[in-house]
C-alpha cells in the first residue's frame, strides 16, 4: 500500500512535505476499488443476462416513471426481489438484470417502507391503484403512504417526449428514429382505446397495454401515466424461460429489444 | 475602475444568462430555479458596487491589503452560522418526517409536504448543508492553524461559501418542486451538480495552495483527511452524476448508466460519501480539535500514517453490500462484503488514535462538558463502524436489508459521530472566532451532551427493534408451509417504533436548539454566571487542624 516506510529509502516524511506528491497518491489509492469493482461490469457479457422480451419503456409508461422518481417512491419502495423463498413467494420471481437494463437511474431501492413493486404490473386493477393512490388508506387501512389525489386532477405536462426519447437514445436505450418521431403521438394513443395509432404501438412496443388508466377518458393526467408505469412494471419478461446462469456463458441467447 | 466595471459587468452578463434560461424553460422549476440563480448574480452585482471604495479607485490607490498578521476568518464566521442555520432546518425536517412515518396525516395532501420529497430534503440538509458547511469552515480553520499562513485567494475562499450555499438552496427547493436524479444522496439534477463541481475545484484550489504556503514543513495529519475528501468527492461526484438532459432549457436528465451498472456506480458513490464525506472529513475535525481541546498531542504518528492510507484505501471498496442478493453479480457482492469487514480494523485504529489521545487528560471527562462530547462521538464512530461490517455480511444483510434496522445504523453514526464531533468542534470555535472568553453556558453544553445522547440511544434501540421485526415478520412461515404475515401487518406493528424514534429525534434536535441558543449568546457577547463545571468543594472552616476541645 503506497505510504508505508516498507523500504529502507522511502519514508512517509517525503509525502507528508509535498502536497502534491500526497495528493496523487491520495487520488490512486482511493481510484482502485471503483475501478477494480465497477469497470468490469461494462465489459463481462453475463452481468446482464440474455432474456426475451425487454423493450424500451412507452412514451406514456416513461412519463409515469418520470413522476415516480419526482415524487420520490423510490424512498419507501424497492424494485428489486432477492432469491430468497418469502420474497418470492410475496413479489414473485426474482428480480433479472436484464429487467432493469433500460433504466436510466435504476430504482432498486433500499428501503421498504412499503412493499416490493418490481412485479406490481397486473396485481391490481386500474381502478384499485386509483383508489390506492388518491387515499391509500381507503384500500389498505394500516398503510402510512402518503395521499396523491393530485395526480388526478393534474393533466399530464409531458414537455415534447422527442427530447427524452432522444437523450435515452443516445445513452444505448434501443429507440427507433420511427418510434422517436411518433413519441408523443404513443403517449396520447396509450392511454386512449379507440386512438389509431394502436396498432403502430403495438408493433413498437410489444405487451403494451392501451387503455384508459385513470377513468376519466376525456384527458391524460397524471394519474394515467403513474398506473400505465405500475400496471407494466414486471409484465415484460418471461421469468420461468429464463434459464438460471448456472455456466459462464449462457448457451441460450435470445433476441434483445425491440429496435 | 476597469476591473471594477469588469466585474460588475459580468455579474450583470450572468444574471442576464439567467433571465434568458428561465425564460426559455420548459418547466416550471428550471424557470424558478433559473430566476434564483438571477437574484444571485444581482446580489452579487450589488455587493460588487455599494463595497467598492470610490474614493480610493479616483485616486488610483490599490485597495489597502487585508492584515497580514492575522487568520482570514471571516468565511469561517459565516459557515459557523450556516451550520447552526442549517442543522435545524435539517434536523426540523427529519422530525416532520419521523413524524409521518407514524401519523400519515401530516403529509398535509400536498405535493410539496409528502414524505417522498421531504426525506431527500432531510438527507441532503443534513449532510450536505450541516456537515458540508462544517467541513468547510473547519477545513478553512485548520488549514490555515496547521499551516501556519492566511488562506490563499481570500476571494475565491468566499465565493467557495457563498457558491455552496447556492447549491444548498438550488438542491433543496428542486427536491420541494419535485426536481430529482432520483438516486439517494445523489439527488440534486444536472445544472445543479455543475454548479457544485465548480464550487468543489474552487475549495480545493483554496485549500491546496493555502497548503502551498505553509510555514511549517510538514503537512499536519488533519489536512491529509481534508484533502482526500475533497479530492475523493471530487471524483465520486463526477462519475456518478454523469447524465444526459433531455434538453438544457429543462431540469430532468438521464442517468448515463443503466440498471445494474447504474446501482453499483450509485452504491460505489453513496458508501463513500459516507466514507469521504462524513468519515474522512469529519476525522480530520477530531485529528485537530481533539488534541487541542484536550490539550494532548495524537496518541500515535505512525497510527495516524496506517489509519490514513489503510482507510481510503479500503473504503472505496465497500459499495456493493448495498447490493447484496440483488442482480449485481456475485463476484462483486463477496468483494464488497470483504472489504467492508477489512474496514473494520482501519476504522477502529482511528477510534484508538483518538480516544488514547486523552491519554493523561481523562479527568476531563468529568470536567469538560465538550471532551465529553468528544469521547462520545468517538464510541459512536466505533459502535458504528462495528455494526457496519456486521450487516454486510450477507447472512446478516439477507434480513436487515431493506429494514429500518439499516436507518438506525446510519442515524447512529450521523447523530453520535457526525453530531456530537461537530458540536464539539463548533463549541471549540465559537468562542475563538468572536473573542469571548468563555462559551455562553457550559452547562448548557452538558445538558446538550445529555439530551442529544438520550435522544441517539431512543433511535438506535427502536430502529433495531423494528428493524429485526420487520426482517422476521417478512420471512416468518406458520406450521402450514404459508407466510404468516402480510405486509401490511408488518407495517402497523412498526407504529410504536416509530413514535419512539421520533420521540428520540426531538430529544436531539432540543439539545440542538439549546446549542444554537449558546452559539447566539456567546457571539452576542452574553456569559451566564454559572456554578463551574468543575468545582472541588473548599470549606475554609473545616480547612484547620484538630485541637482537642475541653468538654463543658
Amino acid at each position: 500500500m503506497a505510504g508505508q516506510p516498507a523500504e529502507k529509502g522511502f519514508s512517509h516524511k517525503r509525502i507528508e512535505r509535498n502536497v502534491t506528491l500526497l495528493g496523487l497518491f491520495a487520488l490512486v489509492t482511493v481510484a482502485i476499488g471503483g475501478i477494480v469493482e465497477i469497470a468490469p461490469l461494462f465489459w463481462i457479457d453475463n452481468t446482464v443476462e440474455k432474456v426475451e422480451g425487454m423493450r424500451p419503456y412507452t412514451p406514456l409508461e416513461l412519463a409515469g416513471r418520470n413522476i415516480y422518481m419526482r415524487e420520490g417512491c423510490y424512498t419507501c419502495h424497492s424494485q428489486m426481489i432477492r432469491p430468497f423463498r418469502d420474497e418470492v413467494e410475496r413479489y414473485g420471481h426474482y428480480s433479472l438484470a436484464a429487467e432493469s437494463m433500460y433504466d436510466h437511474p435504476f430504482q432498486w431501492g433500499s428501503k421498504r417502507t412499503g412493499p416490493d413493486l418490481a412485479r406490481v404490473g397486473g396485481r391490481y386493477s386500474d381502478e384499485w391503484h386509483r383508489a390506492h393512490l388518491i387515499d391509500p388508506r381507503s384500500v389498505v387501512p394500516e398503510s402510512i403512504m402518503p395521499p396523491y389525489a393530485f395526480l388526478a386532477d393534474r393533466p399530464l405536462k409531458a414537455a415534447d417526449m422527442r427530447r427524452d426519447l432522444t437523450a435515452l437514445g443516445r445513452l444505448g436505450v434501443p429507440y427507433s428514429a420511427a418510434a422517436i418521431a411518433a413519441a408523443n403521438d404513443d403517449l396520447k394513443a396509450q392511454a386512449d382505446p379507440d386512438a389509431d395509432g394502436a396498432d403502430d404501438l403495438r408493433a413498437r412496443y410489444p405487451k403494451v397495454q392501451i387503455r384508459d388508466f385513470d377513468g376519466d377518458p376525456k384527458r391524460i393526467t397524471e394519474m394515467d401515466a403513474l398506473v400505465a408505469y405500475l400496471q407494466m412494471l414486471g409484465t415484460l419478461v418471461d421469468v420461468d424461460k429464463a434459464a438460471p446462469q448456472e455456466q459462464a456463458a449462457p448457451a441460450a441467447a435470445g433476441g434483445e429489444a425491440a429496435r | 475602475m476597469d476591473d471594477l466595471a469588469f466585474k460588475a459587468g459580468g455579474w450583470m452578463a450572468l444574471a442576464l444568462l439567467a433571465l434568458a434560461m428561465s425564460a426559455l424553460a420548459v418547466d416550471t422549476a428550471f424557470a424558478v430555479h433559473m430566476a434564483i440563480v438571477m437574484a444571485a448574480c444581482l446580489v452579487a452585482l450589488w455587493v460588487t458596487i455599494s463595497r467598492a471604495d470610490y474614493a480610493a479607485i479616483g485616486r488610483g490607490i490599490l485597495k489597502a491589503p487585508a492584515d497580514q498578521g492575522v487568520y482570514d476568518d471571516d468565511p469561517i464566521r459565516w459557515g459557523v452560522i450556516a451550520t447552526m442555520f442549517w442543522g435545524v432546518a435539517g434536523m426540523a425536517a427529519g422530525l416532520f418526517i419521523a413524524l409521518q412515518l407514524a401519523f400519515p396525516v401530516l403529509n398535509l395532501g400536498l405535493e410539496y409536504t409528502s414524505f417522498g420529497r421531504l426525506r431527500p430534503l432531510h438527507t441532503s440538509a443534513v449532510i450536505f448543508a450541516f456537515g458540508g458547511n462544517a467541513l468547510i469552515a473547519t477545513s478553512f480553520y485548520v488549514v490555515q492553524r496547521t499551516c501556519r499562513a492566511r488562506l490563499a485567494f481570500p476571494t475565491l475562499a468566499r465565493f467557495v461559501f457563498w457558491g455552496y450555499q447556492l447549491f444548498i438552496v438550488l438542491a433543496a427547493t428542486g427536491y420541494l418542486m419535485g426536481v430529482t436524479a432520483a438516486r439517494e444522496y445523489a439527488e440534486p439534477e444536472w445544472y445543479v451538480d455543475l454548479w457544485l463541481t465548480i464550487v468543489w475545484v474552487a475549495y480545493l484550489v483554496v485549500f491546496v495552495a493555502t497548503i502551498v504556503r505553509r510555514r511549517e514543513p510538514h503537512i499536519y495529519v488533519a489536512n491529509w483527511f481534508y484533502l482526500g475528501f475533497i479530492i475523493t468527492i471530487a471524483m465520486l461526484h463526477i462519475v456518478n452524476n454523469l447524465s444526459l438532459p433531455a434538453t438544457i432549457f429543462g431540469s430532468k436528465s438521464y442517468s448515463a448508466f443503466a440498471g445494474v451498472q447504474d446501482a453499483l456506480t450509485q452504491w460505489w458513490y453513496g458508501h463513500n460519501a459516507v466514507g469521504f464525506f462524513l468519515t474522512a472529513g469529519f476525522l480530520a475535525m477530531m485529528y485537530y480539535f481533539v488534541p487541542k481541546q484536550a490539550e494532548r498531542p495524537v496518541y500515535s504518528y505512525r497510527l495516524s500514517i496506517i489509519h490514513f492510507w489503510s482507510l481510503i484505501f479500503l473504503y472505496i471498496w465497500a459499495g456493493p453490500h448495498h447490493l447484496h442478493y440483488t442482480a449485481l453479480p456475485d463476484w462483486a457482492q463477496t468483494l464488497g462484503m470483504v472489504f467492508s469487514v477489512m474496514l473494520w480494523m482501519p476504522s477502529w485504529g482511528g477510534m484508538i488514535n483518538g480516544l488514547m489521545t486523552l491519554n493523561g487528560a481523562w479527568d476531563k471527562i468529568r470536567t469538560d462538558p465538550i471532551i465529553r462530547m468528544m469521547v462520545m462521538a468517538l464510541a459512536f464512530y466505533g459502535m458504528s463502524t462495528f455494526e457496519g461490517p456486521m450487516m454486510s455480511i450477507k447472512w446478516v444483510n439477507s434480513m436487515s436489508h431493506y429494514t429500518d434496522w439499516t436507518i438506525g445504523h446510519v442515524h447512529s453514526g450521523a447523530l453520535g459521530w457526525n453530531g456530537m464531533i461537530t458540536f464539539a468542534s463548533v463549541y471549540y470555535l465559537v468562542p475563538r472566532l468572536w473573542g469571548a472568553k468563555r462559551l455562553y453556558s457550559l452547562r448548557m453544553v452538558n445538558w446538550h451532551f445529555w439530551l442529544a445522547t438520550l435522544g441517539i440511544v431512543f433511535y438506535a434501540a427502536s430502529m433495531w427493534v423494528a428493524g429485526i421485526m420487520q426482517g422476521l415478520m417478512w420471512r416468518e412461515y406458520g406450521a402450514d408451509g404459508y407466510l404468516v404475515y402480510s405486509f401490511a401487518e408488518s407495517v402497523s406493528a412498526m407504529f410504536p417504533m416509530y413514535v419512539i424514534r421520533a420521540a428520540g429525534g426531538a430529544l436531539y434536535l432540543a439539545g440542538f436548539l439549546i446549542m444554537v441558543f449558546n452559539v447566539w449568546a456567546t457571539i452576542a457577547g452574553k456569559v451566564r454566571s454559572e456554578k463551574p463545571m468543575t468545582e472541588t468543594p473548599y470549606n475554609p472552616a473545616a480547612d484547620r487542624p484538630l485541637v482537642p476541645q475541653p468538654a463543658e
